[in-house]
């Protein structure tokens, strides 16, 4: 077994994430969007596009479809959850940090840009 | 010195990056090779020993230095087959041919305004002529890849015609390992009066190139592909074209004489080397083509094909995987992949967990993306301190990450 140098990060592929990836919440499209917007990681080519259905200032439904890695799907599932609810001035100030707890995991610097697409994307929306 | 697995587990020593990251499996050849202890030397010992600016010094350190840079040239030059003058440094392959687009016009007849790519060309080799299509009000065509992953030549042959201004072809694709036929194409362009470019930048650090064989008109390549620093480049130019180039940046060291109203440019190369130029990097990059020669460029060829028929046999074996490379006789080790229900970049990820180097995503090759139908892959290239063991540690982490993923 070789001997981990110091340079290879922890497993960020846990139980939860992976479960996730394989069935995630809200992936699809809504029959009648009221907010739409599509954002890109050139990176490692992720495509993720947001719809929302504002109502009274409330998002009252949220799907998300496209592809990409784990991080970027998972973080669209868990935030889609998150602000199926919100008032959209509350939504506007969520900050990248809030986000990236939802994944409750140690994300390598390389990966933030994925796990905070899917917030690009909603704030883009609701521009 | 003939390569196999032993000589090239012991070639991984020359490596100081080896030494300083004992677990690494190093398998992004394609976006950089690691650097000989001998070139960061002469780098150094440039720097410690000799350094001073070129050119114009009246003292020794500078005409040591001038020696030195102008010697850099014919090791290159040499390297393949040209003369001492038609190799000018510049930054990297980029900015070869980004150097091309800009002053190529006056090479070019009014009557053609067509540009010929392939669909398998990195962004460095499509964008600037891209651009220059925009500028000029021209127009690109494309070379279709075949469904094996090489070019079908008989598209190349129906959209080459008289109004083709240049061909402009990469040797091997970053992506598919593909080595294309451009001896072929050269003698197809030249048919039809077209001026020929190729991006040898995936070629230059294993397959013997001898310019005045292939006849192309412009070739270009990055030292840092090539066991050289990064950071410089060379553009290889048949001396009765260059001579007929406009400068494309402009400044010191360019020019024979300068007056407030106007300029008289100096000769080729210098004509395009403008301002204190990477003397250092020159210095590394002869030492990494006398490194490359040592061996021999035939036995490291020869040894990417063992190393690419292993990899194929095996990763073919893997669950899941699809694989994007035309085989062991129409390829260099340069291997794009796919694992079903894995993203590229987790797959990266993962490898990575283990100590293994590759590259995921589009490659700088979005359009060849799109026709393969994907948005990215996972790359492994294998270079001259690659071992057969690093293909098993390869083949095995992946079977595990297909696992994890069903």
């Amino acid at each position: 077994m070789k001997e981990k140098h110091e340079s290879i990060p922890e497993d960020m592929y846990k139980e939860h994430i992976l479960e996730l990836y394989k069935n995630p919440s809200n992936y699809g499209i809504l029959k009648t969007p009221t907010h739409k917007k599509t954002e890109y990681n050139s990176i490692c080519g992720d495509e993720i596009t947001i719809q929302l259905f504002v109502k009274d200032g409330v998002v009252k439904d949220a799907k998300f479809n496209g592809s990409g890695c784990v991080i970027s799907m998972v973080s669209s599932s868990l935030l889609t959850d998150k602000i199926k609810g919100m008032k959209v001035k509350d939504i506007k100030i969520l900050k990248g940090e809030e986000v990236l707890d939802l994944l409750k995991i140690k994300l390598n610097p390389g990966r933030v840009k994925c796990a905070l697409l899917s917030l690009d994307a909603v704030k883009g929306a609701l521009k | 010195m003939k390569l196999d697995n032993n000589a090239a587990k012991a070639l991984k020593k020359d490596f100081p990056i080896f030494k300083n990251n004992p677990s690494l499996i190093y398998l992004d050849n394609a976006a950089t090779s690691q650097r000989p202890e001998t070139v960061i030397k002469s780098i150094n010992d440039f720097y410690e020993k000799e350094n001073a600016n070129i050119s114009r010094g009246l003292y020794t350190l500078a005409e040591k230095a001038t020696k030195k840079y102008e010697d850099a040239r014919k090791t290159v030059a040499e390297f393949i087959n040209a003369e001492k003058n038609e190799v000018i440094f510049t930054k990297n392959t980029t900015e070869s041919i980004n150097l091309l687009s800009y002053t190529i016009n006056s090479l070019v007849p009014k009557e053609k305004n067509e540009i010929l790519l392939t669909e398998m060309e990195h962004h460095s080799n499509l964008v600037p002529w891209q651009q220059l299509a925009k500028r000029q009000g021209l127009q690109l065509k494309f070379v279709k890849i075949k469904p094996d992953f090489t070019l079908d030549m008989s598209d190349l042959k129906e959209k080459l015609s008289d109004k083709t201004a240049i061909v402009a072809v990469t040797y091997v694709s970053n992506v598919l390992g593909t080595i294309n036929p451009i001896k072929e194409i050269v003698k197809l362009a030249k048919q039809k009066g077209a001026i020929t470019i190729i991006d040898a930048s995936q070629a230059i650090q294993s397959l013997p190139i001898n310019v005045k064989e292939i006849e192309c008109d412009f070739l270009a390549f990055s030292s840092h592909k090539m066991l050289g620093p990064m950071g410089i480049g060379v553009l290889y130019g048949r001396k009765k074209l260059l001579e007929k180039l406009s400068p494309f940046n402009f400044g010191g060291g360019m020019i024979k004489k300068v007056t407030l109203d106007d300029t008289e440019w100096a000769d080729v190369p210098y004509r395009f080397e403008v301002g204190t130029q990477n003397i250092a990097g020159t210095i590394g990059l002869a030492e990494a083509v006398r490194y490359i020669q040592k061996i021999g460029i035939e036995n490291i060829h020869d040894w990417e094909k063992e190393l690419l028929k292993y990899a194929l046999n095996k990763l073919k074996k893997v669950e899941g995987i699809e694989i994007y490379n035309p085989g062991v006789n129409s390829g260099v080790s340069i291997i794009s992949f796919n694992i079903k229900n894995v993203h590229p970049h987790d797959v990266a990820e993962l490898l990575n967990n283990e100590g293994i180097a590759i590259r995921a995503g589009h490659h700088c090759a979005m359009p060849l993306m799109k026709k393969l139908g994907i948005s990215g892959t996972c790359r492994a290239s294998f270079y001259i301190y690659n071992t057969f063991e690093d293909v098993d540690a390869l083949v095995s982490a992946l079977k595990k990450i297909g696992e994890r993923f069903k």
